[in-house]
Formats: C-alpha cells, structure tokens, sequence
C-alpha cells in the first residue's frame, strides 16, 4: 500500500493542493471548483433525475401531509389533521396491525429457513450448489403479479390445488382468502413458502468468507458439525443476518402486490395493509393529503427500524 | 471398523440433505410448475367416446401435468396402428384427434396475442426497461466513478444526500409524484414510467464501490497520456467497470420489468400497458379462466427467467455487490 500511495504522490504532483480544500478558504475552495467543473459534469444528469424526483417529491409529502389538497382552489394547511385522522380511522389501525402482523411472522421465518437452506447447500459440490441456488432463486426473479395470480388460483375454494390436497386427506376445504379469519395467514402462509432467495444467496456469499482454519481448529477440540454451525457460523453470519433482516423488514413493510392482486384488501379489511390503504387513499379517493400522512407514517416506522438496526450494525464492527 | 461406520453415517448425512433440499425445491418451484402446468391443460376437450367436454384445468382430482401431452401421444401411437392395419379413415380420425389437441393445449396463448394484445404488452415492458437499464448505467456510472474516484468540494455533502433517500420508501414520493406528472402533462405515457425509474439511486451507491476496485495508476496513466476527462471514463474506466456495471444492469432491468404499484397508477390505456400492469387486468376481467390467466402468466414469466439463467453469476455478483458495507 504504501508504495503506491508514494507513486501516486509522484504522478500526481496537485495532490498536496487538494489537501487544501479541508482548510476555511473561500478562495481557494472557488478555485477547486473551477479546476474539478468536469467532475461536476459528470453528476449532472444524475443529480438533476434526483432533485427531480426524489429529492422534491420527498419534500413535497413532508408538506402535502400537512394540507388539505384541493383540486380546484389553493391547498390549505391543516396542521396535523391527517396524521390524527389517520390514528384515529379503524381501517388505519387494522393495516398497521396486519402489515406488523405479516412481518413479525413471515421475517424471521424466512430469515432462519434462507439460513438453514445456505447451510445445507454449501457444503455441496459446486454443480449441486449452483442447482439448488437456481432453483431457490427462480421465484425471487419472477415478477410477484405473476406468484401472486398462481397462488390465488391455488387457494381457490372450488378448484384449487390446496383444498384438493386437504381433501385427499380428509379435511374439509378452506375458504383460504374468502373469510376473514384464515385471508392474512394464507397470504403469511405463501410469503413463508416463497423461498428467500436473496437471504440464501448472500448467506452463501458469506459463507465462504469464513476462515476454514476454525472449523479444523474446532474439530481438533472436539466440536462436532452442529455445535460448530451454532458456535461459529451462525455469529460470524451475524452481519448478514442483520442486513438481511432489515432488508427484508422494509420490503416486508411495503407488501402490496399480493394484497392487490389476491384480496384488495379484503374480505372486511382482514388484509389491509399500509401501503394497500396508502393506493387506496390516494388512488381511488384522491384524498391526496391524508395518503400523504399515512405515506410519511410508513417513512417513520421504516427509520425506527432502520435505526435501531444501523446501531446494531456499527456495534458489530 | 469404526472409519468405515463413519463413513456409512456421512454417506447417510448427505442423502438426508439431498433429499431436505430436493423437498424444498419442490415446494420453492411448485408454484412456477403450476402456472405453466395449467397453462397448457386441456380445456373444453372432447373426445369421441365423451358425451360431453371435459375440462381438466379443474377436475377433481387436479391433473397434475398438461393432459393433452399424454393424450396426444396415444393418438399419435393409435394411428400409427391404424396405418399399418391399413385402416385410413380411423387413422384420419387420431390425426384429427392430435390437431384438436394441439390447438386446445396452446389455445390460450394464442387468444392472448389476438384478443388481449400481449405482445403490446411484452415491447412496452422491453423498450422501457432497455432504455432505462443503458441510462441508468450510464448515468450512474457517471456519478459513482467521479464519487469514487475524484476530489472536489461538496463531493460527500453529495454522496451523502444521495445515499440518505436510500432509505425512504418509494411510496412517500407516490402522490407528490402523481401531481407532478400530471401537471407536466405526461400522465398515461411512457415518459411517466422512464424518469422516475432513471432517477433511482441505488446505482449511484453501487458504481462508487466498484469504481473504488480500479486502480488510480491507470486513471493517471490515462491523464499523462493527455486524455481528456470523458475519454479517461470511456475508454479506461467504462471497460474495466464491466462485471460491476453487468450486476447492475441486470438488477435494474429486472426492477423495472417487475414494477407495478407505480405504473398501474400512472397508465389507463391498454396499449400503453406493461405486462405486470396488463396480467393485472387481464385478471380483473377473466377472474375464472384460469388457463388464460396461468398462459399469461406463463408468458410474462419467461423473459425474466431465461435472463436469470443466461446471467446466473452477474445476479450474485450483483447481491454480493450491493450488500458490501464499507
């Protein structure tokens, strides 16, 4: 390293100039800016694409939420109106419920079984490996409107393959998405089974990051396959792991296709979730202000959990 | 003695994970088997001896593969036999009987391009998520490669502004958006769909770790040699950034192929469709047939699925990529 660091003071002699830059020095700050334009060129397009649709849309809500959007006259201000009219709408409640309902279960579900899968696939032979690989992947790439309409029609009460399954063995058949008791666990049902196949990619990734010289050193101690998997794989995972459960929580928290392409949110609000509501809201009521609110509502309960989770993280390293 | 049970039992142990991972593969790829399986069953079919059409997209016990294939080869061997008894007209008849098949196997498909133009469909998503696809690469590696690589005042204030909506959901900006669009007068088009998805910044985040892998040496070198800024990114940086700009490529084409919430809000008309979008209502007017519904499926699902099998190492690469903390 240091040896390259020398050659790069050598061939590049303005380097102690750009040091510089970290001083309080209008002038010379105006001049670095002068000297870099082209750098400034190349963040254009981007910078322009983001102020534009990201930057200002994102501050636009922040103050949408505050307003009463009307179409025809100017919008006024409400103040906190929609976020307490929010709180206070039953249909509200019962989509924060499901939605941390359908999270609390289907995350760490998917998180340990992604888990268990990579450790069963990674000892294998690299041609096994790149199978089972593919084959837990394939549903992570294809579109979620495409699972969404194939499960449907699997819990279809008449013809489904599920209610012929249960038949086959005697049981009655279930009304899976029609009542409102069993419309949320089938939809948790069907997230669980849909292989994670991010989770497996990476934990394979990381894997094979992990020195082999502590499994011989375990085994020279007597630690047999199991408690070496409890002892050291599982904590060195533990960054993974992290990442992928916040990964999977703020995807998790943003369920909406299959809401929409199996229940729309039905029967009687059984499987209403934020961002369902949030289209709803805004979408098919145009109530723009309060999907605003609600919209803001998801940010904040996103940052508590990406925050608690980024400390976590730093804590680890 | 004692090596050779040992070994008994590991042979037993790997059986035992084959057969775990071979049950969850099974159930993983079930659901994909029963598009395509239903997609092709046989519906409204009629043989000679049935007084009656018969429809096994729903019969009870499910048929748990296409029938038509099974039955289309019985009738190929029984006019096989019929020919070399001699007997033409009964031969004529499986012939028929094979044409029937065929048509009812695949029938849907057809009706898709003819009556539900998915082929309309299929470009509108193609051309955007091309389009798309090369502008993010372009832009992104833009950004990432002056963010990586060079020094110049406000270059983390940036980066960091940038990086900080990483984490805001997308569907804060939906209604600011919506008004947005609207107002520029670009509702039900195409441009709706195409700026917003350029303006993704993940790549941004993604082109600066990659960038950090190319040696400065060369980038100097470059300079010496009296290239000029664009032609140092374009002939030094852009080759040497091809597995990264690959993984992102491939993950960008797939987000927009995939997106949904969004374009259903912002497109009505159908030829202006993309196939997530035209699934969806193909679905809300043919809720009960099912092999219309599972062929469109089975169409839609293709092009994604032969791409992940053509760029297998670009999607992991892509992962590992992404999940790298600094």
């Amino acid at each position: 390293m240091d040896g390259s660091e020398a050659l790069k003071e050598e061939i590049q002699p303005n380097r102690k100039e750009n040091k510089k830059v970290h001083e309080p020095n209008k002038r010379n700050i105006w001049q670095e800016m002068k000297k870099n334009y082209a750098s400034y060129l190349f963040l254009t397009p981007k910078l322009i694409l983001f102020t534009m649709f990201i930057a200002i849309p994102v501050i636009w809500a922040l103050v949408l939420s505050f307003q009463e959007y009307r179409v025809t006259e100017s919008n006024i201000f409400v103040g906190l109106q929609n976020y307490i009219a929010s709180f206070e709408s039953t249909m509200f409640k019962k989509a924060l419920w499901n939605t941390f309902r359908f999270t609390i279960v289907t995350v760490p579900f998917n998180i340990i079984s992604a888990l268990i899968i990579a450790s069963l696939i990674f000892p294998l032979g690299k041609l096994s490996q790149n199978f089972f690989r593919s084959a837990f992947y394939l549903p992570t790439v294809t579109s979620m409107v495409i699972i969404a309409m194939v499960w449907r029609w699997m819990y279809n009460y008449d013809f489904g393959l599920f209610n012929h399954i249960l038949g086959w063995a005697g049981i009655e058949s279930v009304n899976w998405l029609g009542q409102s008791n069993s419309a949320l666990w089938a939809l948790i049902i069907m997230q669980c089974l849909i292989p994670f196949g991010v989770g497996i990619i990476m934990y394979l990734a990381s894997m094979g990051a992990i020195s082999k010289n502590l499994y011989e050193a375990a085994t020279i101690d007597g630690a047999g396959p199991i408690k070496q998997w409890l002892y050291i794989t599982i904590p060195l995972l533990k960054p993974t792991t992290l990442y992928l459960v916040i990964l999977s929580t703020i995807g998790s928290f943003q369920v909406f296709t299959q809401i929409i392409m199996m229940t729309g949110g039905g029967p009687d609000g059984a499987t209403e979730t934020l961002v369902h509501l949030i289209y709803k809201t805004g979408f098919r009521d145009f109530d723009f202000g309060l999907a605003a609110a609600q919209s803001v509502i998801l940010f904040g309960i996103i940052l508590i959990f990406s925050v608690i989770q980024f400390r976590m993280l730093r804590h680890d390293d | 003695m004692k090596n050779n049970r040992q070994k008994q039992i590991n042979r037993l142990n790997r059986m035992l994970i084959y057969v775990i991972l071979i049950f969850f593969s099974v159930v993983s790829l079930l659901p994909l088997y029963w598009v395509f399986s239903t997609s092709m069953q046989l519906d409204h079919y009629q043989d000679i001896d049935m007084e009656r059409p018969v429809s096994y997209v729903d019969s009870n016990p499910p048929k748990m593969y296409p029938m038509g294939f099974k039955l289309y080869f019985e009738h190929w061997k029984e006019a096989r036999e019929a020919e070399k008894v001699g007997d033409s007209e009964l031969a004529e008849h499986h012939r028929g009987m094979m044409s029937h098949i065929i048509d009812n196997t695949f029938y849907t498909f057809k009706s898709l391009f003819t009556n539900h133009d998915i082929g309309r469909w299929f470009i509108n998503s193609l051309y955007i998520a091309v389009i798309v696809t090369f502008g993010i690469l372009l832009f992104d590696s833009m950004a990432g490669y002056v963010l990586a690589k060079k020094r110049f005042p406000g270059r983390d204030v940036i980066f960091w502004i940038i990086i900080s909506t990483m984490m805001i959901p997308g569907q804060v900006t939906l209604v600011p958006m919506f008004i947005m669009i609207r107002d520029l007068g670009l509702m039900d088009t195409h441009w709706a769909l195409i700026l917003p998805d350029l303006s993704m910044v993940f790549g941004v985040f993604l082109m600066r770790q990659y960038m950090y892998s190319i040696p400065d040496e060369l980038i100097e070198a470059a300079k010496i040699d009296g290239a000029s800024e664009w032609k140092t990114y374009w002939k030094v940086v852009l080759p040497l950034a091809k597995p990264g700009l690959a993984a992102l490529g491939i993950f960008t084409f797939m987000n927009v192929w995939n997106s949904f919430l969004w374009p259903i809000i912002v497109l009505n008309s159908a030829e202006l469709h993309t196939l997530p979008v035209g699934l969806k209502t193909l679905q809300d007017a043919n809720l009960a047939s099912f092999k219309l519904l599972m062929s469109g499926a089975a169409l839609a699902a293709i092009p994604m699925i032969v791409i992940f099998l053509i760029f297998q190492r670009y999607f992991v690469k892509g992962l590992t990529l992404g999940g790298v903390k600094e």
